[in-house]
């Protein structure tokens, strides 16, 4: 069987295109912020991946960035080398991850509690980070610093050469390899018959239950994957910022990844990663004027977004595109059946003023998409 | 009975203060087509989600066996695993998924990635969703989107089939073609239909087991049953 | 003996400040199903406001019991109509809405005041207890949210309004079939949740301080107050669950630290979402309000 329209292709034309750009970039300009836009970018493709095609929406993935990120610091500071701390950074908001993730699916809660749940998640972890001030909060060799973080730590180096530090542009390569290596990664997951549940899961799970899967292992399973994600992306942050604060953890932290992927778009890969970038050099370059304040423009934003193009950007640009190119092909007299990407929200499908969604219910009832909506 | 391929013994389940299914015992033999009627309320979805697992069942409900495995505590994609087609009350398929994408679903599952693309190729024909195949299935018409559902059911290839109101907003000729559908795979697969549809249910022409109040009002074949007065009584109400 | 009372006092105080600052969300969420996450800043502003009127030179009393919910009972309005109401039935749409606005208003806030804490007097002097000081305000809250559920459970009970109200928490339709236009009823249900926020906000500002940020703390233990106390009994719900988090919050802060006493409180919420998916009032309440 083909690819299926609704999880969309892997376009190499498109991807090998930009691979050569991201790799000559570095010619023409400063490698300092493309570095970090190319960290969100992956923090955000880790959750698109999982909202988009399995329809899991966390609303504390934060919590396994900030993971990643303490985590490689922490190792780093106890080991020397970096070989182990970055793959730890990977593995360990794993395994956090699976736990949480299996305590959850296998409980069967909705999403809406889903929503809840990862978002007290990482607000303990705040709260916690926050309050380790002091010389007793220490793992190993490292102190945990409290709301001042954990400065000063080891940056990556070439594996086994613990003195020949990648700072630099090096780390630009890294970040570049990073978000292409995790994006034909996804693409891969996407292409199996993993892929295709996640995508049945996220339409109807009462349906998929009812063929003979079993929904929460595959909803463990890539809600682990999306955490390893984000945790490499924190790995990576730790090392550009150099420096790691609660603030990683923050909910502040959490909506900023939600926002750049509704609006680079749900449903799609490259959608929350040009969302992260273009929204990410927003956020920099606000950054830098107190006129308006931060908060207002990214609130004003998502608002928006959700009212006016829930789907977000990019799918909203294929739509567009979609409906020309077949206005133009019903002109010339052909009838072209339309493959349509889905929309898949949390939100069911209610568009009457009708309050149907008890947050009591269980996941299928919500997860409606509003294909038909647009 | 050791030759019956679904069992249910004693089977009961309450809902707070309703008794929704009494004590009931019932037997399916392999390859046997068996209706269930019976007024709104009288417990035969509720027997239904029993038999899928839909329903979380412990010791206390009684037992129920499918090839003389109990079941009871099993959750449904277990239960499916066990060769066993569900189609629920409320169609419930995957929207957002085109036709072909539906069946490949329930296909894989069952055999595999490599036999998955044939197997989807033998429902559509089967079914006769050869017109439908590359459309999405959230845009189809309700009638059609129960033929997806239940080529779906059949892409898995079940010995044993449980349909809840296949026929349920569907008329005139879907129906008829549901029927011969439905005898068509009955040659192979052993099949229950729930539905309350009488013309439906009397041109399946099987076996019927008449629900009302939880339990088994009577049971036997379709014209001894839809003429049982009785059986007029407690769907219309009155004595005829 | 007076360590007992203080102990005590302490964790009235905590389940009041909880009931408090969860009432307007309940309201919202037992109504309407709407997560209405900007609520924590529904209630900074009403503190806000109460600092503003203060600056003015109104009497404190009247602009947090009064002033206070009437402003944030407005923004609710235009809030609904502006956002909310194209959302219904769409509940993680809603959150995520809603969500952007608590950043909205965080930017507006700090954009007219600032974003360093302010602090508004307590307009109540301390008592002594034994040896122990203790605050006099906190007693006031502790009566403030007492009487406040006890009016919200009367006029549930016996107006009819309440009436309208009970019948749409159970099912949404019933407005209509009692001919009252649910758009309505939708609009003024949200303000009237606002309002309740706005109370709480103009009431605890003595206590807590003012910052832009502070309706982050808010919305985080309001919000799991709620979700876990349950839509279907939305006083009893959001009592229990205020009791219950009240006493174990206290109790691990005595024993420990502050903040622990906090992580305690967020982790007893996750074993309570995972264990009754109803929450406490679907589990333990169902025919009560």
């Amino acid at each position: 069987m083909k690819a299926w329209p609704s999880i969309g292709q892997m376009r190499w034309g498109w991807f090998l295109a930009s691979a050569v750009v991201l790799l000559l970039l570095p010619v023409v300009t400063d490698t300092h912020t493309p570095t970090i836009l190319l960290i969100w970018a992956l923090f955000a493709l880790s959750l698109g991946l999982m909202w988009g095609y399995a329809g899991l929406l966390s609303f504390g993935h934060s919590a396994y960035f900030g993971l990643g990120a303490y985590t490689y610091a922490i190792a780093v500071i106890n080991i020397g080398e970096s070989t182990a701390p970055v793959l730890l950074a990977i593995v360990i908001p794993a395994v956090v991850a699976a736990v949480i993730g299996a305590m959850m699916f296998y409980g069967r809660i909705s999403d809406v509690y889903m929503g809840v749940i990862t978002l007290v998640v990482t607000l303990i972890l705040f709260k916690f980070m926050s309050a380790t001030a002091g010389d007793q909060y220490a793992i190993g060799a490292a102190r945990l610093g409290g709301f001042n973080g954990i400065p000063g730590f080891a940056v990556i180096n070439i594996p086994g050469m613990p003195e020949v530090s990648l700072f630099g542009l090096p780390m630009y390569y890294i970040a570049v390899v990073s978000l292409l290596g995790c994006y034909l990664v996804s693409r891969w997951i996407l292409a199996r018959s993993f892929g295709r549940v996640l995508v049945g899961i996220r339409e109807n799970e009462a349906r998929c239950e009812l063929l003979g899967y079993s929904v929460p292992a595959y909803k463990t399973a890539i809600f682990t994957i999306s955490a390893a994600m984000a945790g490499l992306a924190g790995c990576l942050f730790a090392n550009w910022a150099e420096i790691v604060t609660p603030g990683v953890f923050s909910l502040r932290s959490a909506a900023e990844v939600i926002i750049w992927t509704i609006v680079g778009g749900v449903g799609t890969l490259i959608g929350p990663v040009l969302g992260a970038m273009a929204l990410g050099m927003v956020k920099l370059l606000l950054g830098e004027q107190t006129v308006i304040d931060n908060s207002l423009l990214l609130g004003l934003l998502l608002v928006i977004v959700v009212l006016a193009i829930p789907r977000g950007v990019v799918p909203a640009l294929q739509g567009w595109w979609r409906g020309r190119t077949r206005f133009r092909a019903q002109r010339a007299g052909h009838r072209r059946g339309r493959p349509r990407a889905s929309a898949p929200r949390g939100g069911s499908s209610g568009t009457s003023e009708s309050k149907t969604s008890r947050p009591e219910t269980t996941g299928s009832a919500h997860r409606v998409p509003q294909a038909g909506r647009s | 009975m050791s030759d019956a391929v679904v069992e249910t013994i004693d089977l009961t389940m309450r809902f707070g203060g309703v008794t929704a299914v009494d004590r009931v015992n019932f037997a399916l033999k392999e390859r046997e087509l068996r209706c269930l009627i019976g007024p709104n309320g009288a417990g035969k979805s509720t027997f239904f989600k029993c038999l899928t697992g839909q329903h979380r069942l412990s010791g206390a409900n009684g037992r129920v066996l499918i090839r003389g495995a109990d079941v009871v505590g099993m959750r449904p994609h277990e239960i499916v695993r066990m060769g066993v087609g569900i189609k629920t009350q409320v169609p419930s398929v995957l929207n957002g998924l085109t036709v072909m994408e539906n069946l490949w679903l329930a296909a894989r599952r069952a055999h595999g990635w490599t036999r998955a693309t044939a197997e989807v190729q033998r429902v559509i024909d089967e079914v006769g969703l050869g017109d439908i195949a590359r459309r999405t299935v959230g845009e189809l018409a309700h009638g059609q989107r129960q033929m997806v559902e239940i080529g779906i059911v059949l892409a898995q290839d079940p010995w044993l089939i449980l349909l809840d109101e296949p026929a349920a907003g569907i008329t005139g000729a879907e129906v008829e073609r549901l029927v011969t559908l439905i005898q068509q795979i009955n040659q192979n697969a052993s099949v229950i239909v729930v539905d309350h549809d009488m013309e439906f249910v009397r041109m399946l022409g099987a076996r019927i087991t008449v629900f009302y109040q939880g339990a088994v009002l009577t049971e036997g074949p379709a014209e001894q049953v839809l003429t049982d007065a009785r059986v007029r009584e407690v769907y219309i109400g009155n004595r005829a | 003996m007076d360590y007992t009372a203080v102990v005590l006092l302490q964790i009235l105080y905590m389940i009041a400040f909880l009931a408090l600052i969860s009432a307007g969300l309940a309201v919202v969420f037992g109504m309407m199903r709407v997560i209405n996450l900007a609520h924590g800043e529904f209630v900074m502003l009403g503190g806000y406001t109460t600092l503003a009127c203060q600056r003015v030179g109104i009497d404190i009393w009247f602009a947090m019991l009064v002033i206070a919910p009437l402003v944030v009972g407005v923004v609710g309005l235009i809030v609904e109509r502006l956002v909310i109401r194209f959302l219904y039935g769409r509940m993680i749409d809603t959150m995520l809405a809603t969500w952007g606005l608590s950043l909205l208003l965080i930017g507006m806030v700090t954009f007219i005041f600032g974003s360093s804490a302010v602090n508004v007097p307590t307009p109540l002097p301390g008592y002594q207890l034994g040896e122990y000081q203790m605050g006099g305000y906190n007693l006031f809250i502790i009566g403030v949210t007492a009487v406040l559920y006890v009016a919200m459970w009367l006029v549930l009970r016996y107006t009819r309004w309440g009436l309208i109200a009970r019948g749409a928490m159970q099912n949404p339709e019933i407005a209509s079939a009692l001919g009252y236009n649910p758009r309505t009823v939708y609009m003024v249900t949200f303000s009237i949740g606002a309002a309740l926020s706005g109370l709480a906000g103009g009431v605890l500002a003595p206590l807590t301080g003012l910052l832009p940020a502070s309706g982050g703390a808010y919305i985080a233990q309001a919000f799991i107050a709620v979700i876990t106390g349950g839509a279907g009994a939305v006083i009893a719900g959001t009592l229990s669950s205020s009791v219950l988090f009240g006493v174990v919050s206290q109790i691990v802060s005595f024993a420990y630290t502050p903040v622990i006493g906090e992580i305690a409180m967020l982790a007893l919420a996750i074993i309570l979402l995972r264990l009754m998916p109803q929450g406490i009032s679907g589990r333990f309440f169902r025919n009560s309000q």
